[in-house]
């Protein structure tokens, strides 16, 4: 009887905890959400904190016609794009040579790949290494470096090496060259482990911000996250100017604050949209990895 | 298979498989070479960089141009307040992370006990979707929260008369390390919860139900059974944790959230080095630091893998 309360007792007192822990993880956003969609000059004194103050979409308007964000986000999503598609076809081709006992070199190119995992080169020698090639302020900087990458690449050798050798042994006696079963059978048939190392890379570029604080500063190739930094640093001067703008056009003023809120919603939406869908190709992923690692 | 492919196959005789098989082998090379050599270039060829230590090297002038300076750089980073105290700043950092390593394994524990399928999903997926925001998002969540301007917290607290003037704890030092970790554990525990219940669910359930035949309550099992199930997992993450201990809580984290008044508390090693590198033109200072840098860290990680396998009989390399 003590036992069943005690019990009790633990299950709720768990309950009530995990409860604390999502509010913690989750109100934040939600916080910043209905700051970004409240009327600016009604949350100067008190922000809003369990419904928006007034409704408007001034903020995001204020955001889309603003030139220097439309570049930045066009730069960022074109790395999620484009990098995730090298990366994917550079790993998984690598990947698959990797399984095949007929290729020459084979353990030493694997160990190859691992050991990057373990050496960290520093700044500097990466720094001129760009330099020499010339990818310094390029937009190649944020996608040739990654094409392999030795996490994704463990993940997707394990993935092909459990794929039934039967199908491939089948078409190269009918002739088929390495290049068409590994486009016409392998890829077909790992689209899970494609589709979970496409999110991970997907996620990494567009929050990647760090390669273009280090090698970029032409603000052509600027992303969407080193310009919402430089926006919530500085005492963002763009930001003001477009307030005070916004000020003689309309009615409702415009914020520095109230803008920035509209500019992370804008950053986490695409991450937040694809998520709840995306979570168990995450979990798959990282218990390969583990599996593995 | 397309018709023509079909079409195309024929049986071959013996010295035709020979050539086959060297086919397959060509073919093999060209579809991982170009990939490999990618590997080499940006991964291994950065390494001859490392060369520029021992000179005074500036950029667009030949390395063979520069006189060498022997080991002036690592003599300065031996002897160099700024970088000690960014060293300090980095150990302290990353042994506070060490201490709270086993908090997602006590919440994947708590997880483990929620009876409902629903409510489990909801909480993981709420409590790890800071994991895969990035850090400037993180310091901007932060920054409305306890900044001194428009923070939520200072407004609502004056507003109740709780605190007479506003605190700002982003520029406090004295609470900087402290604070830095919690940031670090708001973004990170759910997700790490989420590998130790992965863990978790592949435990035999025969072991629960074999406990509970024997009498064992909910602690017992947690203790005997999902605990021991997650211990590799939390070896794994500890060891690696150790050779990256002098990555403190990591460049993204501490240059974002870093100001004039918390740097003295807040500088570490990977901030130092872009300061003084990209910032200063220090190139050759910059890069003996990262190779010192990356030669302890690989020999702590050796290190620690060597214990790791005396004590547990595991090895991660």
């Amino acid at each position: 009887m003590l036992r069943a309360i005690s019990q009790k007792g633990f299950d709720v007192g768990n309950i009530v905890f995990l409860s604390v822990l999502v509010l913690l993880t989750s109100y934040p956003f939600y916080y910043i959400l209905i700051n970004s969609v409240s009327v600016p000059a009604r949350i100067l004194s008190a922000p809003a904190f369990l419904l928006p103050k007034g409704f408007t979409w001034v903020n995001y308007e204020q955001i889309f016609t603003k030139n220097d964000l439309i570049g930045p986000f066009f730069v960022s999503l074109s790395r999620a794009v484009v990098g995730t598609f090298l990366t994917l076809a550079g790993s998984s081709m690598l990947a698959y040579g990797l399984t095949k006992k007929q290729l020459p070199f084979r353990r030493t190119m694997y160990f190859g790949v691992i050991f990057t995992m373990y050496i960290s080169v520093g700044l500097i020698p990466n720094y001129i290494l760009m330099s020499e090639l010339h990818l310094l302020d390029t937009y190649w900087v944020y996608v040739l470096p990654g094409i392999v990458n030795a996490f994704f690449l463990v993940l997707i050798k394990t993935y092909f090496e459990q794929l039934p050798i039967a199908l491939e042994e089948a078409a190269m006696l009918e002739g088929a060259g390495v290049f068409t079963i590994f486009r016409k059978i392998v890829l077909p048939l790992s689209k899970p482990i494609l589709a979970t190392v496409a999110i991970f890379s997907a996620v990494g570029q567009w929050n990647s911000w760090v390669d273009n604080l280090y090698y970029v500063t032409n603000s052509k190739w600027m992303t969407l996250q080193l310009l919402l930094l430089n926006y919530i640093q500085s005492q963002s001067y763009n930001l003001r100017d477009a307030a005070a703008l916004s000020t003689m056009e309309s009615a409702i003023s415009v914020t520095p604050q109230s803008l920035r809120m509209g500019i992370t919603v804008l950053v986490i939406a695409p991450i937040f949209l694809v998520y709840p869908f995306l979570q168990k190709y995450f979990v798959k992923g990282i218990m390969l990895g583990a599996v593995k690692g | 298979m397309s018709a023509q492919t079909v079409a195309k196959a024929t049986r071959q005789p013996k010295p035709a498989a020979k050539a086959a098989n060297r086919r397959l082998k060509a073919s093999l090379l060209a579809m991982t070479i170009p990939f490999f050599a990618l590997v080499i270039l940006f991964n291994y060829v950065p390494l001859l960089g490392w060369a520029i230590v021992f000179f005074d090297y500036f950029p667009g002038k030949s390395l063979l141009a520069h006189d060498p300076v022997g080991w002036k750089h690592f003599i300065r980073m031996a002897t160099d307040e700024t970088f000690l105290r960014a060293l300090r700043n980095t150990l302290v950092l990353s042994f506070l992370g060490l201490v709270i390593a086993p908090a997602p394994m006590i919440l994947a524990l708590l997880l483990n006990e929620v009876k409902s399928l629903p409510f489990r999903k909801f909480v993981q997926t709420l409590s790890s979707f800071p994991n895969f925001i990035s850090w400037i998002i993180v310091y901007y969540v932060f920054f409305s929260f306890f900044s001194v301007d428009d923070g939520l917290l200072n407004s609502m607290l004056l507003k109740l008369g709780w605190i007479g003037h506003p605190t700002d704890i982003l520029a406090n030092s004295s609470a900087a390390w402290v604070f830095q970790t919690l940031v670090g554990l708001w973004k990170g525990v759910g997700w790490g919860a989420i590998i130790y219940l992965a863990a978790l669910s592949g435990i035999d359930q025969e072991l629960y139900e074999a406990a509970r035949v024997d009498g064992a309550g909910r602690l017992r099992e947690a203790w005997h059974i999902s605990l021991p199930g997650m211990m590799p997992t939390f070896v794994v993450l500890f060891v690696l944790g150790i050779g990256n201990l002098l990555s403190g809580a990591g460049f993204e984290q501490i240059f974002t959230f870093m100001n004039p008044m918390v740097k003295d508390h807040l500088e570490i090693i990977d901030t130092y080095v872009y300061f003084n590198g990209l910032q200063s033109l220090n190139f050759s200072y910059a890069t003996a630091i990262g190779v010192a840098r990356s030669i302890v860290s690989i020999a702590l990680l050796v290190l620690a893998n060597y214990v790791s396998r005396l004590a547990t009989g595991r090895s991660i390399l």
